[in-house]
């Protein structure tokens, strides 16, 4: 059975449709990307999964588990964090801190133990701590710890992001647009993170990425939509010479070529 | 400048970090313990009004520098903590659990206003929690037979170990035992994952969900202690003030309870401590202020206000970050001098983006 | 009878509160600054007419355009001294800023013109329109067609003038509007000075029918109130939501025990914030991630 299986999901925002009757499986272990022009409704999938939009129609079922009922706050308990786009990190609290909040799913001490700060809640603290600091090293942001978000550079923002969704200790992570903005440098090492991750800690990855040499280099398989609709799905040199693709990106001159 | 070697991650979790700091918080503490030896009677209520203060500035605090939901009405929740204590009293409760009730129904009327901040943000919940302050003040006024409405309430004698309240040298320990256990229970908050949620909440809600805290459930809990606290610090005002009535928690206290924690310094457990020794003492410089202005000038109507909003005004433009801020800005001056560059907290402008849609 | 005589009362009182609503929204709308100093404005107005047409002796015309102008002119100086160096503050930190405002001018209308109410004479002051079993004071009556000719001129303002169709672009998206050469700090402040300008002749129009003190510019809260009921960021909505609150609270003032008529507006507020949170005319919030 896959990890999180997307059935025949719609959703329109007033009379635009943004997603119709879009189905696919993510297996277990590996990392899928999502390709598409702008616009096509990746994000809005994302959104969908995490439950920050209603779907019109359609399921989403992880790990066997229905999602479509679950408010938002509930997802991280079952095992799926996610980055944004634009970055949302707290900006007015430190690197550490954002990956602290990102623990916030395994805490197990009750409001007034926390008011007392008793022994268990030391404990945890530590625990949290520890968990902390294992990404903090696999990410290379040390130098940031105790920096506060608010005047980060871009990209360390962006791997703050993935670290603080890495603390929730997910079995599926979301990565929306991991390598927009981006130099080259950092989306090679990016490339490797996400190696790192899949491999190393086992987290199926799903994600939305541009950068085709990326999305070739790190992704098993790749779903290709365009305008809310499926397109293409296998390995990325499939997705990227199928014709529909093809005509997607680059509308009807693949065509007149393809004739030529 | 001081530079840490730590080894041990209990050292990032401790309250005070090294031994400068237990020193200086040591002799602060020793003051305080100490002032009712130093300064008069009067001086020593006045601190105790500090004390009281502070506790409101605590949840206050809480609920608008660390959740950032905005409260133009604390002062209803000073108002309900101070009528429930009298009434409490007057009832024959004894003096602890008497507290322990009027934060308990604070508390609840917390999450009541709770209920408007899971649907909107903002103006909007300034103006919901100000609409609430006034139906409030107004139901005091005229719910006669248990408020006294405009004819007031005298608020009982009450006592602990045998030792009165009307005692200013206890009470003034009273408050600053309260006010101490108040500052610490926040402090343990804020390193537990509790008050990490709520600075979640203040900084990116979309986010905060998709870590897996509920806003529903977090932004209660913030309403309903920051309301509690508010709610002890109305207990402790009635028998400060000793004559409640129903003016004495309007508008013009919501707003002046806000002022406190601004100029304070939003988001700074320091800033609620300046931001009581402000409140409390401008009466005071106002009063000096009065002596030496001419009468024309020092029976305006409304001189106090005035003052309030002007100061609050100069503090907004000049020093955003309150006084706790401009503290932290002179020490770097002083720790980087002579390197200290001039716009080191040079403030950017940016153009407005609304997040309306239309 | 009784019911009709109220309505004209409600609608009267309504058209205060719409008039300052209005002033909320243009300066929210434009600059996404709630400025709660709004009533304070009004009051201001009040009393620098009462200073023209009463003390100074002008002919009513003159003192109110007087009035008009130099409450133009106090828009202009508030913005620029206040609010242009809070550009890019949170919105809280420039409503605490205006909150001061109101109080800081409270206290200067104190300094000037003393704490005892005044009264505004005007060439129709008592005089009062009987319209069957209704009665109706001219003063009345001014406010309510005062109210009609500027809610007039306002929709023609935004609708067809190019300032206000640049105030509109510029509300959406400042620096998109930068861009398309659109001078948006100098039309923030011709925003204030046209939300100024309606407290002015708010003030004009209430001075007559009610007492002028330092303290009438509390009324701004209700009239916030009324703004947010009507859904805040709508011209329209502002006027609605006064007329429902003036309404409601004159009949709430006659069939509700004492005390209630004081808390109505809040209780719409808070009803319309649970039923309907985006207000009457709804302006969409919602942050895309």
């Amino acid at each position: 059975m896959s990890l999180l299986s997307v059935r025949e999901l719609s959703l329109s925002f007033g009379g635009v449709r943004a997603l119709s009757d879009l189905s696919f499986d993510v297996e277990k272990g590996e990392v899928f990307s999502i390709i598409g022009p702008n616009g096509a409704g990746k994000t809005t999938i994302f959104n969908l999964i995490s439950r920050l939009y209603e779907p019109d129609s359609g399921r989403i079922v992880f790990a066997g588990e229905e999602m479509t009922k679950l408010p938002a706050h509930r997802i991280a308990a079952q095992g799926i964090a996610r980055t944004f786009q634009n970055t949302e990190l707290f900006e007015h609290a430190s690197v550490l801190d954002n990956l602290l909040i990102g623990c916030h799913v395994h805490r197990q001490t009750s409001l007034f133990s926390q008011m007392l700060f008793l022994p268990s809640v030391r404990r945890q603290e530590l625990a949290f701590r520890k968990v902390a600091e294992d990404v903090i090293d696999l990410l290379d942001l040390a130098a940031w710890r105790h920096q506060v978000i608010e005047g980060l550079p871009y990209g360390v923002r962006k791997m703050v992001e993935i670290a603080r969704a890495l603390c929730v200790q997910p079995s599926l992570l979301l990565l929306d647009e991991p390598s927009s903005g981006l130099n080259p440098e950092e989306t090679e090492d990016l490339a490797f993170w996400l190696e790192d991750i899949n491999e190393e800690l086992g987290i199926t990855v799903l994600m939305v990425e541009h950068d085709m040499n990326l999305v070739a280099q790190a992704s098993d398989r790749v779903l290709a939509v365009a305008d809310g609709q499926f397109l293409a799905l296998g390995t990325a040199d499939e997705v990227r010479s199928h014709p529909d693709v093809q005509r997607a990106y680059l509308g009807d001159a693949a065509d007149s070529g393809a004739q030529a | 400048m001081r530079f840490l070697k730590k080894t041990r991650y209990e050292q990032d979790i401790a309250l005070l970090e090294h031994n400068g700091q237990r020193f200086w918080y040591g002799l602060l503490l020793l003051l305080v313990l100490g002032a009712p030896f130093l300064i008069d009677g009067f001086y020593l209520g006045e601190l105790s009004l500090v004390a009281i203060y502070a506790i409101a500035g605590c949840g206050l605090m809480l609920l608008v520098g660390f959740t950032g939901q905005v409260s133009l009405g604390h002062a209803a929740f000073l108002a309900i903590g101070a009528y429930c204590h009298t009434w409490c009293l007057g009832a024959g409760v004894p003096l602890l659990p008497s507290l322990l009730i009027a934060m308990s129904l604070s508390a609840a009327a917390g999450m009541i206003v709770a209920l408007p901040a899971l649907r909107m943000t903002g103006i909007y919940l300034a103006v919901a929690t100000l609409a609430f302050a006034v139906i409030v003040e107004q139901g005091i006024a005229h719910w006669e037979s248990v408020t006294g409405g405009y004819r007031g309430l005298a608020v009982p004698d009450a006592s602990l170990f045998g030792l009165s309240v009307t005692d200013t040298t206890f009470f003034y320990y009273f408050c600053v035992a309260l006010m101490l256990l108040a500052t610490l229970a926040l402090l343990n908050l804020l390193r537990s994952p509790t008050g990490r949620a709520f600075v979640a909440i203040r900084d990116s809600e979309t986010s905060a969900q998709g870590m897996g805290i509920g806003l529903a459930r977090y932004k209660t809990l913030a309403f309903a202690l920051s309301a509690a606290l508010t709610g002890l610090a109305g207990g402790l005002l009635a028998h400060k003030i000793g004559y409640l009535a129903p003016d004495a928690f309007n508008l013009i206290m919501s707003i002046q309870l806000l002022l406190m924690v601004v100029v304070g310094g939003l988001g700074s457990i320091h800033g609620i401590f300046y931001g009581a020794l402000f409140l409390g003492f401008l009466p005071q410089g106002i009063a000096l202020l009065r002596d030496a202005l001419p009468p024309a000038l020092a029976n305006i109507p409304g001189l106090e206000p005035g003052i309030f909003g002007a100061l609050l005004i100069l503090m907004l433009i000049v020093e955003p970050d309150g006084l706790y801020g401009r503290w932290l800005k002179i020490r770097q001056y002083l720790d980087e001098f002579p390197l200290y560059r001039a716009k080191t907290h040079k403030r950017q402008k940016q153009f407005l983006r609304t997040e309306r849609l239309r | 009878m009784d019911a009709l005589q109220l309505l004209v009362a409600g609608v009267s009182q309504g058209c205060v509160y719409g008039l300052i609503a209005l002033g909320f929204v243009l300066i929210y709308k434009a600059t996404e600054v709630v400025n709660f100093a709004q009533g304070e404005l009004m009051m201001i107005g009040a009393f620098i007419a009462y200073t023209f047409i009463n003390i100074l002796a002008w002919p009513y015309f003159y003192g109110v355009l007087a009035t008009l102008l130099s409450m133009a002119v106090i828009g202009v100086v508030l913005e620029r001294l206040l609010i242009r160096p809070m550009l890019g503050e949170p919105p809280f930190a420039v409503l605490m800023l205006t909150i001061g405002l109101g109080f800081l001018l409270r206290a200067v209308a104190g300094a000037i013109w003393g704490a005892e109410p005044k009264t505004l004479s005007t060439p129709y002051a008592s005089d009062v329109l009987q319209l069957g079993e209704i009665i109706v004071g001219y003063g009345n009556l001014a406010i309510v067609l005062g109210t009609g000719v500027l809610c007039l001129a306002l929709f023609l303002f935004f609708r067809y003038s190019r300032l206000g169709i640049a105030m509109q672009a510029a509300s959406q998206n400042q620096l998109a509007a930068v861009y398309s050469g659109i001078p948006v700090a100098r039309l923030v402040t011709g925003v204030w000075a046209v939300s100024a300008l309606i407290a002015a002749i708010a003030g004009v129009l209430v001075a007559p029918v009610s007492l002028i003190d330092p303290q009438i510019g509390f009324i701004g809260v209700k009239a916030f109130a009324a703004a947010i009921v009507g859904g805040f960021g709508s011209l329209p909505g502002a006027m609605v939501g006064g007329l429902l609150i003036g309404i409601a609270e004159q009949f709430a003032g006659l069939y509700l025990p004492p005390g209630f008529s004081d808390v109505t507006a809040y209780i719409i507020l808070l009803v319309m914030l649970f039923v309907r949170p985006q207000g009457i005319f709804a302006s969409m919030m919602q942050k895309k991630v």
